[in-house]
């Protein structure tokens, strides 16, 4: 029945446009051709960037987010009770991140609490480590390193990025384990004589978490550097530049939108992990997108995951912001 | 302050390419040097050499008496103004200027008062708060020379610095550098590819060609008497006539040309039998009217006329595709020779330098 009154609204519409339509079409067809955009790139180039464009805002971010939002102040109900008279609006989900569920021996959520403000300054300090790793490598790809050297560099940081995230995060099991190949090295030349627990100790963890975005701050890194004139390198050295000096004052100012786009990437994708940590965490050890993930495939309870998630995602939204504030970075500057 | 620079049979290769082969000379305290030659001739080389980006391959390159290898651009007492200025963008005019004295530790108070005491050297003053991004070409050039000069450098290395500007600042900055090296008193080395920048603002020029030092000496000296074929040729507009040397002493020599037996200054010792070119500059070329020859005249036809006010140009045909070019004061006395007549032009052999063949400068 619905149907029938869509199609008939819209036959309907269709025929009230169609004398405006031919009797404009003239102006219309002008208007939209003396369109800058249109003019570059045609009229049917610039309809399909805008529909594609605008199909994947809405029908790829918008839409799902805003059903996740939805969820997120909505109480679990069974299905039979969904759109029923309990299906209120409510911050319950919200709550409970903070102060747990009345009755609870403690007045805050610390079990959560303590994974999340975890969570969040882990991602800080992989983050922080990832850019001290990248830089060096970075600066010398972008200026010192000249033609063929730095293409084979950036071959050999890419090439291990093949491999998949899990089959990554597993050989790291292997490299930390009690038995691994670190510990029956150390073991082997006598350094140690029992093997050290990494992954217990947290240390495979934060390894895999640091290496599987590090790309994403080597690339952003490499363009902002490769594009500054090494000659003001040299004049701030020939104007009796110590090397520190120059890239506090030249290099890094420089480079800052890079920096800044390259460590936001990693910090959200770290604080949003999940392989990693699922397969490296040590048995006593949450991250936070590993709540998230029990409360709608173990607990079944979508709304209190998408909870969750959402002050994860503002959380890293509210940091980078306050970050990038202190900075002075500009956000446009970091899409350069 | 200032010191003198001294290269001491200096020679750079990059792998087996040599860049600068075997240069020598000493340049004086105080002196405006230039180095003038084509673009690729090493001249860029030569200087990274005196800053300290590289070292020679062969010899010694000495400021101040002290020989300066291992000793890096930060700890030399030189300062570089790049071909391309390289300010830094993101800094303010004041802070580019102080950037020297910073990196001294010297305070921030400090800093500043030398600033404007420089912003008013290069005439520039109350600009120090604007972003190098927001002056003009001019402007940023001196911009260059202050930071330079702040951290009181006792050589002042350019490497082209008037090249990225139009044609009127370039003169004018022409008149300003010198003026500046006047007051600082410091040692100038200054590199271009421009004849004309070199002659006007330079004590001594040394011409340079393919990694050479061809000729050193002040302008008058490159331009009057050319040391090689290729100074000649490059250095001002200059007529060649190739042939043989048939007579010669060490005053004057005769060559046996395509236009007949001319004669010329014999400055670099040729002999008969030589092969040789004379060099003939068109100002020194007149008009010899009828009979009054006196043999060192040449006669072909006219191809070309150019009125250029002050002077006609008047182009004859050569000896190769090249034309003779002949400069003619235009007093409203001489009547012109008309395009596709023959004339006969004469010069005063003290005027014409004869030398041994060599490469020339292509135009
Ligand atoms: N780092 C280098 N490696 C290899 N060749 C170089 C290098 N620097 C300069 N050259 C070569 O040396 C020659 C002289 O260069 P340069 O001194 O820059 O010339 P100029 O400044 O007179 O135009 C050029 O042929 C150039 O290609
Ligand atoms: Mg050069």
């Amino acid at each position: 029945m619905s149907d029938f009154i869509v199609l008939f609204l819209a036959v309907l519409l269709a025929l009230l446009i169609k004398p405006f339509a031919e009797k404009h079409a003239q102006a219309i067809w002008s208007g939209i051709s003396s369109i800058h955009f249109v003019q570059r790139n045609g009229v049917v180039l610039s309809a399909y960037l805008i529909f594609s464009v605008l199909a994947w805002a809405i029908f790829m971010i918008i839409l799902p987010q805003l059903y996740m939002v939805d969820f997120s102040f909505r109480h679990n109900l069974p299905f039979n009770e969904v759109g029923g008279p309990g299906d209120t609006w409510t911050l319950d989900n919200y709550q409970y991140l903070l102060f747990g569920r009345e009755g609870d021996t403690e007045a805050m959520n610390w079990l959560h609490l303590k994974v999340f403000f975890k969570t969040i300054l882990v991602s800080a300090l992989v983050t922080l480590f990832d850019l001290a790793i990248c830089y060096p490598i970075a600066y010398y790809m972008g200026q010192v390193a000249v033609g063929g050297k730095a293409r084979l560099m950036f071959l050999c940081l890419l090439i291990p990025f093949w491999v998949n995230e899990i089959l990554r995060a597993f050989a790291f099991r292997i490299l930390f384990g009690t038995s691994g190949v670190i510990n029956s090295v150390l073991i082997g030349t006598g350094v140690i004589d029992e093997g050290i627990d990494f992954l217990r100790a947290d240390v495979g963890l934060y390894a895999g978490l640091s290496y599987a975005y590090i790309l994403l701050m080597i690339f952003p890194l490499y363009n902002a550097i490769e594009s500054l004139d090494h000659n003001q390198v040299e004049a701030a050295r020939d104007l009796g530049s110590p090397w520190w000096r120059i890239h506090l004052r030249v290099v890094v100012p420089h480079a800052k939108p890079g920096i800044a786009s390259g460590s936001t990437m990693v910090f959200m994708l770290t604080a949003g992990a999940l392989a990693a940590p699922q397969i490296l965490g040590g048995p006593s050890s949450l991250w936070f997108t590993q709540i998230i993930y029990d409360w709608f495939f173990t607990g079944l309870n979508w709304p209190q995951g998408s909870a969750y998630a959402f002050v994860l995602l503002a959380t890293c939204i509210v940091f980078v912001m306050t970050i990038m504030r202190i900075f002075n970075v500009r956000f446009g500057e970091i899409a350069k | 302050m200032s010191a003198d620079v001294e290269l001491d049979h200096v020679t750079i290769r990059f792998g087996d390419f040599t860049a600068v082969d075997d240069a020598n000379l000493r340049i004086e305290e105080g002196e405006f040097f230039s180095f003038l030659g084509p673009s690729g001739c090493g001249k860029t080389t030569i200087l990274r050499a005196v800053s300290g980006f590289l070292d020679p391959t062969e010899g010694e390159v000495r400021i101040g008496g002290r020989n300066m290898r291992g000793i890096g651009p930060n700890k030399r007492p030189t300062a570089l103004i790049f071909q391309n200025l390289a300010l830094f963008p993101l800094m303010s005019v004041a802070d580019n200027i102080a950037f020297g004295l910073e990196v001294r530790g010297i305070s921030k108070f400090e800093r500043r008062k030398r600033a404007d005491e420089l912003l008013n050297l290069i005439a520039l003053p109350e600009q120090a708060e604007k972003l190098v991004t927001a002056l003009s070409g001019g402007q940023r050039q001196r911009v260059a020379i202050a930071r330079a000069l702040a951290v009181e450098p006792e050589v002042l290395l350019l490497d082209e610095p008037l090249s990225a500007l139009d044609l009127k600042l370039r003169q004018h900055m022409r008149t300003e550098l010198r003026a500046i090296q006047r007051r600082v008193g410091i040692t100038f080395i200054y590199i271009t590819h421009d004849q004309g920048e070199a002659l006007t603002m330079s004590d001594r020029i040394a011409v340079m060609s393919q990694g050479i030092i061809q000729q050193v000496g002040d302008g008058s000296a490159i331009y009057n008497d050319p040391a090689t074929a290729f100074v000649a040729s490059f250095v001002g507009e200059n007529n060649p006539f190739h042939g043989h040397v048939t007579d010669a002493d060490d005053q004057r020599a005769v060559i046996d040309t395509k236009f007949g037996r001319l004669q010329g200054r014999n400055h670099q010792g040729l002999s008969a039998g030589d092969k040789a070119i004379l060099f003939v500059r068109p100002e020194a070329l007149s008009l010899a009217n009828g009979a009054a020859a006196d043999g060192n005249t040449i006669e072909s036809v006219v191809v070309n006329q150019e009125f250029e006010g002050q002077f006609v140009k008047v182009y004859l045909a050569g000896e190769g595709p090249k034309p003779i070019g002949l400069s003619m004061t235009n007093d409203g006395s001489a009547s012109l020779p008309e395009v596709g007549e023959t004339v006969r032009v004469g010069f005063d052999p003290e005027r014409a330098t004869m030398l041994p063949v060599g490469e020339l400068a292509d135009e």
